[in-house]
């Protein structure tokens, strides 16, 4: 059992390495310097390890797109502002369908916001930030633990798929320090074999890796293929986590930090009312989104407490997912706010309370 | 009779898209020869522009991958550095390496990535349909300084080989053009020096090519060889701008 | 030296650098077009090639053999 105490950031990183990433591009953004700062040294003790602080994390996302064209799994990682840049980059990968595992580990926004943890850019991360139709597959881990599971796991994800993966954590889950084991590949586990990767046509035809296709016809089957992509996906990657929901009348969404205040509140309503009883889902691959969970847990509970650390994106999802099968109080505490258990706990009791009055009338 | 010259192999019998009498036609089977000649055609990875010559990879038999518009030379970096011991080039115009890829081409070519970079300059953007590039003259009418570039507002165009010599880890850096046959003949052996700077694993290296884009300055093929010549050139002067012996 | 040269006429857009930098001035513009419409490059019969290839050199499409004795 190696369990160390280790930084987010850190066990991104290491986990990473445990994963096969041979290649790190980045470059330095408060809260997230760790991470490089880490891959720098551990880089350079791997074999075929490559390092680099890029000039800009637009050049770092494309650096990422080369190392990923020719074979390696390869990684890089932003702050909010970092990720903006990085946009274009993601679209590119996508559309040419190759893997890449994105890290951002986000603060408060918009424009130079501040460095402190924030969920504000959910929509950038869910709804495509890039340009034209493409998903992105995004996990939001909610402990340091959980950092270095989902990025070791999203490696196999970005390959097995051909598409780019995003880390979606925070200031505060990148900075704080947890007991954590890194995964570790199965023993003999080989590397995806890849047909499509740049090594020189030797005894081979040529091979082309693009996004551009100049024929409609041909364009729009390309992004339907994607989207049936992000189908299977959908199938078969959803991951989410369900708490005290058996006994539940009021369920909590959240995600990520967000989801670990609630958690808290939960815990210290339950044990100041035993009646008051609220659950909470907490969406673990934000895209795709659990929408089957919320679906069900709506067959036998009407009210929904959305949680987030912004002024609302992910609650958009849980309307959706919905589609006014219950009723949904929103909680956001945008711009780096991170609220305590008991103020978050006061605002869920209070709804609670009213939705009873409320059934009761 | 013996044949002594035919289309190289690593050139794809297809026509090209080009303009008749465009350079990168010119380019590309210059390309292809020495890949012929060298044996790289198997090791050659190539990243090329988004620009007139992004359709390179239906015309070169060589592995090839696109990079968004100017940043060809990170994508490059990117693959040389998982794979050292391919051919790793960028082909890339004068919009995407010295306007919106500059900082990358800088920082490649700071770095001493181990890379070539095939920069065409013809000093417009073609594909897009002649507007005024960093390499545009002043004075030069374009779709987009229909008065002429004004140097005062739009600034002089750029030299990227004199830009780039002082970076000491360029090793190799000339400037030369396809208007001629002696012109021709010099800008294969400097691509020719630069795969083997390459190959030598001793750094950076760039071969700017003057080359004539008849469409977007409106004149026919002869005439835009002529105009290289008698005004192109002399805004950037034909020679080795930097040698590193190695 | 004798020498020859094979254009594909019909991959020909008629750019006549080929004829501009032939030093012999073996190659003149076809009175025919081509299937593209481009007035192509072809041999002058009564100007003797020496096989040096600056056509080869010059043209951009590739579409110029060069046969020497």
């Amino acid at each position: 059992m190696n369990k160390k105490l280790m930084y987010g950031t850190h066990a991104i990183g290491e986990a990473a390495i445990q994963a096969g990433c041979t290649c790190y591009f980045g470059y330095p953004i408060t809260p997230q310097n760790e991470l490089p700062e880490y891959m720098s040294q551990r880089l350079a003790e791997v074999p075929g390890g490559v390092f680099i602080q890029a000039e800009s994390e637009l050049a770092a996302i494309n650096m990422v797109l080369g190392a990923s064209v020719a074979g390696a799994r390869a990684m890089t990682s932003s702050s909010s502002p970092g990720i903006s840049l990085k946009q274009e980059g993601i679209s590119f990968l996508a559309g040419s369908e190759l893997p890449a595992v994105i890290v951002n580990i986000m603060r408060g926004g918009p424009g130079l916001g501040n460095i402190a943890p924030a969920q504000s850019d959910y929509f950038q991360a869910t709804r495509g930030g890039g340009h034209g139709d493409y998903r992105l597959v995004v996990f939001a881990p909610a402990s340091v633990q959980e950092m270095a599971d989902l990025t070791f796991h999203a490696f196999d994800v970005a390959d097995e798929y051909r598409t780019p993966v995003m880390i979606m954590g925070d200031g505060m889950l990148g900075q704080m320090m947890e007991p954590v084991i890194i995964p570790k590949p199965r023993k003999g586990k080989k590397m995806p074999e890849k047909d499509y990767i740049l090594t020189g046509a030797r005894g081979r035809p040529a091979r082309l890796v693009k996004s551009l296709i100049l024929d409609t016809k041909d364009m729009e089957e390309h992004n339907w293929k994607l989207v049936r992509k992000f189908k299977r996906i959908e199938e078969r990657e959803t991951r989410w986590e369900g708490y005290m929901l058996d006994d539940a009348d009021m369920v909590v969404i959240a995600y990520g930090t967000a989801a670990r205040i609630a958690k808290g509140a939960i815990n210290r309503l339950r044990r100041e009312d035993a009646n008051l009883r609220v659950g909470m889902i907490r969406p673990i691959t934000v895209s795709p989104f659990p929408v089957k969970a919320i679906r069900e847990a709506a067959q036998t509970i009407k009210d929904f407490f959305v949680f987030e650390m912004s002024t609302g994106q992910m609650v958009d999802d849980v309307r959706l997912a919905l589609e006014g099968q219950g009723t949904i109080h929103f909680y956001g505490r945008p711009g780096g706010v991170v609220p305590s258990a008991r103020e978050l706990g006061r605002s869920i009791a209070r709804r609670y309370y009213q939705a009873i009055r409320k059934r009761k009338q | 009779m013996k044949k002594v010259y035919q289309r190289p192999r690593s050139l794809r019998d297809v026509p090209m898209h080009y303009c008749p009498g465009c350079g990168h036609s010119i380019i590309h089977r210059l390309i292809a020869e020495l890949l012929d000649e060298m044996g790289l055609r198997e090791s050659a990875i190539c990243v090329p522009p988004a620009g007139c010559a992004v359709l390179a990879y239906y015309y070169l038999d060589i592995d090839m991958v696109e990079a968004p518009h100017g940043r060809a030379t990170a994508v490059a970096t990117g693959i040389k550095r998982v794979r050292p011991d391919n051919l790793v080039f960028s082909y890339q115009g004068d919009g995407d390496l010295a306007a919106i890829g500059t900082a990358e081409a800088l920082h490649a070519a700071n770095r001493g990535e181990n890379i070539t970079v095939i920069f065409v300059n013809n000093a417009v953007y073609g594909m897009t349909g002649g507007q005024m590039a960093p390499t545009t003259l002043s004075g030069m009418k374009t779709t987009t300084t229909p008065a002429g570039r004004n140097p005062r507002s739009e600034g002089p165009p750029i030299r990227v080989c004199e830009l780039l010599q002082g970076l000491a880890n360029t090793v190799y850096l000339e400037r030369t053009a396809v208007n001629s046959p002696a012109n021709v003949m010099k800008t294969k052996k400097a691509i020719k020096k630069a795969f083997g700077v390459q190959q030598k694993k001793a750094g950076f290296s760039l071969v700017e090519i003057l080359s004539p884009c008849p469409t977007n300055w409106r004149m026919d093929a002869v005439a835009s060889c002529t105009w290289i010549d008698e005004v192109m050139a002399r805004e950037f002067p034909l020679g080795v701008i930097k040698e590193v012996p190695c | 030296m004798q020498g020859k040269i094979l254009i594909h006429h019909e991959k020909c857009k008629g750019c006549r650098l080929c004829m501009t930098f032939c030093p012999k001035g073996c190659i003149r513009v076809s009175a025919k077009l081509n299937a593209k419409g481009y007035a192509y490059a072809e041999c002058d019969p009564d100007k003797p090639c020496t096989g040096c290839g600056t056509c080869a050199l010059m043209c951009p499409e590739a579409i110029i053999e060069v046969y020497r004795e």
